[in-house]
């Protein structure tokens, strides 16, 4: 029962298959037009996630300052050590004790003859932390964590350069699903018109089909079958395209990185985006054919 | 046995193909359906495979009312009918073989039972040896032997034939009559619509005969 199913499947795969091969033209220009189309949103998204990645490697990554009250102790300090060690959201953090940070103040800013009137160190101990990422949710959670903590005076963050980021990022995301969206819609209408055509053409052998006992589900098959494929094959245009101009885009980078002295390189989409990418464009391609399927085959009629 | 009781079937254009038709055949009888063009000869061949619906009455194929089907079920009716198209309806897309598989296709046949059962087919109407030939190239006699192992290949107990003579010279008539007894003598109900009085001389069978949609007494 099982083998005679998948040998229909398979019969109407390589039935499919041929008939793809027997139009090489009309069929490469559709599976080339899905590609580009694909490719477009999917090489912005590329994009982007690379800038995400990007983003955390920067050495204007967020810093959060924390200044110690001025009368805390070695324990106070101790207690902050011990707990930002332990916070998963700290990549990493740097003690700053308040003479080394009045002896900074003399020597960078000119301040000595000031600094000299002083009768006592004004500055506080402070901690310079790093947080893990610069998600605003993160930063967010980490400050509000670090303003209840007693030996804190004051928690202090400079958030708009990271906010900018994020919702740079954000914005970039939105546009990469507002095209996605379009032309997706745009290659289920091309699907469309493909199945449409190829109803037209194949119309008499669907009218004997139907005569001598076909199911509908049968008659939808190859029709489905050429969507998903053609799909398939857009996706992989898509998926080449990408990593071709990544390639192309890689050697310049190097190029304006080396004068830099920076080691930047753009990630091709991962092997999970990939599978996703190819498995959407397939979709796509069976929806585009489901719907015309739908909306053609009833108006076949017998004679 | 196919019963149809005070059948009416009448075109959206207004036409009455058929009225107030009661008839009942056997199974495993033969009979021949006949009158002028235009009589309903047609229309009540494809009323028993459901291509067209009757307007009133009702059509029962052992005991299922086949007028009251659901679109869903007319496939696996039509699968129990073998039917000889008038116009033949091969597919020239494909070579004899593939147009002779089609059916077996639909009913959901392995590869290997089908291919004998093709094989079989085209040896009973003497076409084995042009299995890889296309359509186009067969003669008009040869493309109605094509037809009939179609519509044989996945042994139908109901074999329902439109004008199977049509265009066929005397010779090739015989030819085909016979291979249409020699299934109604293994059991199958055999139907033939025409219009071809020689096909009736000598012949025992039953004739059903139509006159403007009704039948003549």
């Amino acid at each position: 029962m099982i083998k005679t199913w998948l040998g229909q499947h398979w019969f109407v795969f390589n039935l499919t298959l041929k008939r793809l091969v027997s139009e090489p033209v009309a069929n490469l220009l559709s599976i080339l037009v899905m590609g580009i189309a694909i490719s477009l949103p999917a090489g912005i998204y590329t994009l982007v996630e690379n800038l995400h990645t990007l983003s955390g490697y920067t050495q204007t990554a967020p810093q959060i300052s924390l200044f110690m009250k001025q009368d805390s102790t070695r324990q106070d300090m101790d207690n902050i050590r011990v707990r930002l060690e332990e916070n998963t959201r700290v990549a990493g953090y740097l003690y700053v004790p308040k003479d080394q940070a009045l002896y900074q103040l003399q020597l960078d800013n000119g301040f000595d003859k000031a600094v000299q009137n002083l009768a006592h160190n004004p500055l506080p101990d402070a901690f310079i932390v790093d947080a893990e990422n610069i998600s605003t949710d993160v930063i967010e959670q980490l400050l509000t964590e670090m303003k209840t903590w007693p030996e804190i005076e004051h928690v202090q963050f400079d958030s708009a350069w990271a906010e900018r980021l994020a919702a740079l990022l954000d914005f970039g995301r939105i546009f990469v699903f507002i095209l996605f969206t379009m032309l997706s819609i745009a290659i289920v209408a091309i699907m469309f018109n493909t199945i449409r055509l190829q109803i037209l053409t194949r119309q008499k052998e669907i009218e004997v089909s139907k005569l001598i006992g076909a199911s509908d589900s049968f008659i939808r098959r190859p029709f489905l079958y050429f969507g998903a494929i053609q799909g398939f094959a857009g996706g992989v245009t898509a998926w080449l395209i990408i990593v071709y101009v990544i390639q192309v885009l890689n050697d310049e980078i190097r190029t304006i990185a080396g004068l830099y002295a920076l080691d930047l390189q753009l990630q091709p989409p991962d092997h999970g985006d990939i599978i996703s990418l190819l498995f959407f464009a397939a979709w796509l391609g069976w929806l585009g054919a489901r719907v015309s399927v739908a909306s053609h085959l009833r108006h076949i009629e017998l004679r | 046995m196919i019963q149809f009781n005070h059948v009416s079937k009448r075109f959206p254009d207004g036409y009455m193909a058929l009225s107030n038709i009661d008839l009942t055949i056997e199974t495993g009888e033969m009979a021949f359906v006949t009158g002028h063009s235009g009589a309903g000869k047609s229309t009540l061949l494809k009323l028993i495979a459901a291509i067209e619906r009757p307007t009133s009455g009702s059509i029962t194929i052992n005991g299922q009312n086949i007028a009251q089907l659901k679109p869903a079920a007319l496939p696996l009716l039509r699968r129990k009918i073998g039917f000889v198209f008038q116009d033949h309806k091969l597919l020239f897309d494909r070579n004899v073989f593939e147009n002779v598989l089609l059916p077996l296709q639909i009913s959901g046949f392995d590869r290997n039972t089908a291919a004998s059962r093709v094989r079989a087919a085209l040896d009973k109407v003497d076409l084995l040896k042009k299995e890889k030939v296309m359509p186009v190239t067969l003669s008009g006699g040869e493309q109605q032997r094509l037809c009939i192992a179609r519509a044989v290949v996945h042994r139908p107990t109901i074999l329902i034939a439109d004008e199977p003579t049509g265009n066929l010279d005397t010779v090739y008539a015989k030819d085909i009559m016979a291979m249409f007894y020699s299934f109604h003598q293994v059991g199958v109900t055999v139907l033939i619509a025409t219009h071809d009085a020689s096909l009736l001389e000598d012949n025992h069978h039953r004739i059903i005969a139509l006159q403007h949609g009704k039948l003549a007494a």
